[in-house]
């Protein structure tokens, strides 16, 4: 080690900017940090493209014989709870993920520097929008080839995706809060996963309701994952509901107002285990 | 910040849960001075760093770092020092260029500074092969020497090194103690915890003189022979013992603090010999800085996993020049 380290000819003064500037600046920077390692470790996104592949499969020809569904094809119904259900999967990466920088340490050394505190949690759940956008955007492809025929115009399958992609955006938080809360990688990895079981399954994402018991079917028309189905699966098939939308809308962004503060929040006190 | 001292704490506590973490640390080091918190696991050093480097809230006591408090202006004061870890916290799957850039644009360097200092750093840590790898691939020394140069990046007037050399083989703990002697040499103040005293001895040159003042004497050291008689031996040396003698009987050995050892070796020998008490092994030993260690702390150094009870204990401090 040579004496220029300390010596420096660089000014290594911050620049000045308002907090409003770092909060977006930081961020990026911290998304741009998950962004290019996607390519570095392409098993992983691999993987979480094989597994809703799977799952299209399954539902298509192995289930999806048996199941009933009326004024559509069943492969048509099916896409709509297939799309749900990779964002929200897909977004147990964001708490997985915080878990992980919690574990090596890297969280430390990010809330030692001068820089916005909600940064490694926008940056991150930024990234996994992303990523989740791309995974959306295979499975699409694979549904046009397992015989999916969405209905009405470009417009509104863009406004599902838009759905989906906020779908994904709050999930991401309550990842990142299940992630920053549990006291390790695999904890986050089980506890981020284990509550989306019962929500992904007893909805109206894979068969209709109506077959339920009732006080099941009480709890699965109710439940967000169900509302967004039913207002991306509304786009996709030319059948728009505007009140299910605004209801699927209302889920998200009140997931959003509880779950930002409260990742926020958590991060704020959480130190390495 | 002239005449303040760089680093203060006083009356630092700390609990989790029914665990004492901190009980009353005070501390002092002033600019430019290496101040060395030294103790097993558990002892509260890492609790300290927390604390000093604003990621834990103190329960009660206060601390000014760069003249700066660690509560009221913890925003302000992020901007004035570094920290390297236990761990290597860098993050695997960059590359340790894109690293250093990242958590230079983090301390809000512009970009072009950022990556103007990034190759500054990886020529200044022997890492400009090492550059445009990912991490996942350095070795130990190599990771531990880009965590240290990342706290670097803004030169920051006081730099905490959490156990910087923890998991480093002893050529990588050598190179280590190199580039912080250099470091704290240029003027920087650092707050440096180990368990290890050598380290804290090699890096704070005063620490061993200090401690031993306080353990003071040398021992005797003797081993008997099969079947020699551990209690008359240990009748026959107390008068010359200057504190408690240990005994230990599966090894057959005895440990005599004395003081002026050298004088009372003969007439040990000799009151042995009287008694026909045979020996193996007899020898006098100066207090050696695992003694300090053993003594000031109450443990054995050697032990690096200790149980949990002993989180009561508190850091040993000792600051140099």
């Amino acid at each position: 080690m040579n004496s220029s380290t300390l010596h420096t000819t660089h000014t290594l003064l911050p620049l000045a900017r308002p907090s409003i500037y770092w909060t977006l600046a930081d961020a990026l920077v911290l998304a741009r940090r998950q962004l290019v390692q996607i390519p570095r470790i392409p098993e992983e996104l691999l993987f979480a493209t094989i597994q809703p592949i799977m799952f299209v499969f399954l539902f298509r020809y192995v289930f999806g014989g048996a199941i009933a569904v009326s004024g559509t094809s069943y492969v048509n119904y099916l896409m709509a709870g297939i799309f749900a259900q990779t964002v929200i999967f897909g977004s147990t990466n964001t708490g997985i993920g915080l878990a992980t920088d919690l574990q090596k340490g890297l969280v430390d050394r990010f809330r030692s520097l001068p820089m916005a505190r909600s940064a490694v949690l926008t940056g991150r759940t930024l990234a996994d929008l992303v990523r989740s956008t791309f995974v959306v955007f295979v499975m699409w492809m694979v549904g046009l080839l397992v015989g999916f025929q969405p209905q009405g115009n470009v417009l509104s399958w863009v406004a599902a995706a838009g759905l989906l992609l906020l779908t994904s955006f709050a999930f991401s938080w309550i990842s990142a809060t299940v992630g920053l809360v549990v006291s390790s990688v695999e904890a986050a990895q089980s506890a981020g996963f284990i509550w989306l079981f019962p929500l992904t399954f007893a909805s109206s994402a894979f068969v209709p309701t109506q077959s339920m018991p009732s006080w099941l079917r009480a709890f699965a028309e109710h439940q967000p994952v169900s509302l967004i189905v039913n207002a991306v699966r509304g786009l996709l098939l030319n059948q728009p509901d505007a009140s299910t939308i605004w209801q699927a809308l209302a889920w998200c962004v009140g997931l959003l107002v509880i779950f930002i503060p409260l990742a926020v929040w958590a991060y704020g006190r959480r130190t390495a285990r | 910040m002239a005449n303040r001292p760089a680093i203060l704490a006083e009356g630092l506590h700390k609990h989790y849960g029914k665990t004492h973490a901190l009980a009353g640390l005070d501390l002092v080091a002033e600019q430019g001075s290496v101040l060395a918190l030294l103790g097993p696991n558990g002892a509260g050093k890492t609790t300290a760093v927390r604390i000093l480097t604003t990621l834990l809230r103190p329960d009660s006591g206060r601390a000014e770092v760069a003249g700066l408090d660690v509560v009221k202006n913890a925003d302000a004061l992020r901007a004035h020092i570094g920290l390297a870890g236990q761990y290597a916290a860098v993050d695997e799957n960059l590359t340790g260029y894109e690293n250093l850039v990242m958590f230079g644009q983090l301390y809000h360097l512009s970009g072009s500074v950022a990556r103007q200092r990034a190759d500054q750093l990886l020529a200044d840590f022997d890492l400009v092969d090492a550059g445009a790898r990912t991490v996942k691939t350095y070795s130990g020394g190599m990771r531990r020497r880009l965590d240290l140069a990342a706290s670097l990046i803004i030169a920051p007037p006081v730099l905490f090194l959490d156990e910087p050399t923890t998991g480093l083989d002893p050529r990588g703990r050598l190179a280590m103690w190199e580039v912080i002697r250099t470091l704290t040499a240029s003027g920087t103040t650092a707050l440096l915890t180990t368990q290890y005293l050598e380290e804290a001895d090699q890096l704070a040159d005063q620490i061993a003189d200090e401690l031993k003042a306080q353990v003071g004497d040398e021992r005797i050291e003797l081993t008997l022979a099969q079947g020699g008689d551990l209690a008359a031996a240990a009748q026959a040396l107390r008068p010359y013992s200057s504190g408690e003698l240990q005994v230990d009987a599966e090894r057959r050995q005895l440990v005599v603090p004395v003081r002026h050892g050298a004088h009372q070796l003969v007439a040990i020998v000799r009151d042995l010999d009287a008694a026909q008490i045979p020996l193996d092994d007899l020898a006098l030993r100066q207090p050696t800085l695992d003694d300090v260690f053993l003594t000031l702390t109450g443990r054995e150094a050697s032990e690096t996993e200790l149980p949990a009870e002993i989180a009561d204990s508190q850091p040993l401090v000792r600051s140099t020049r």
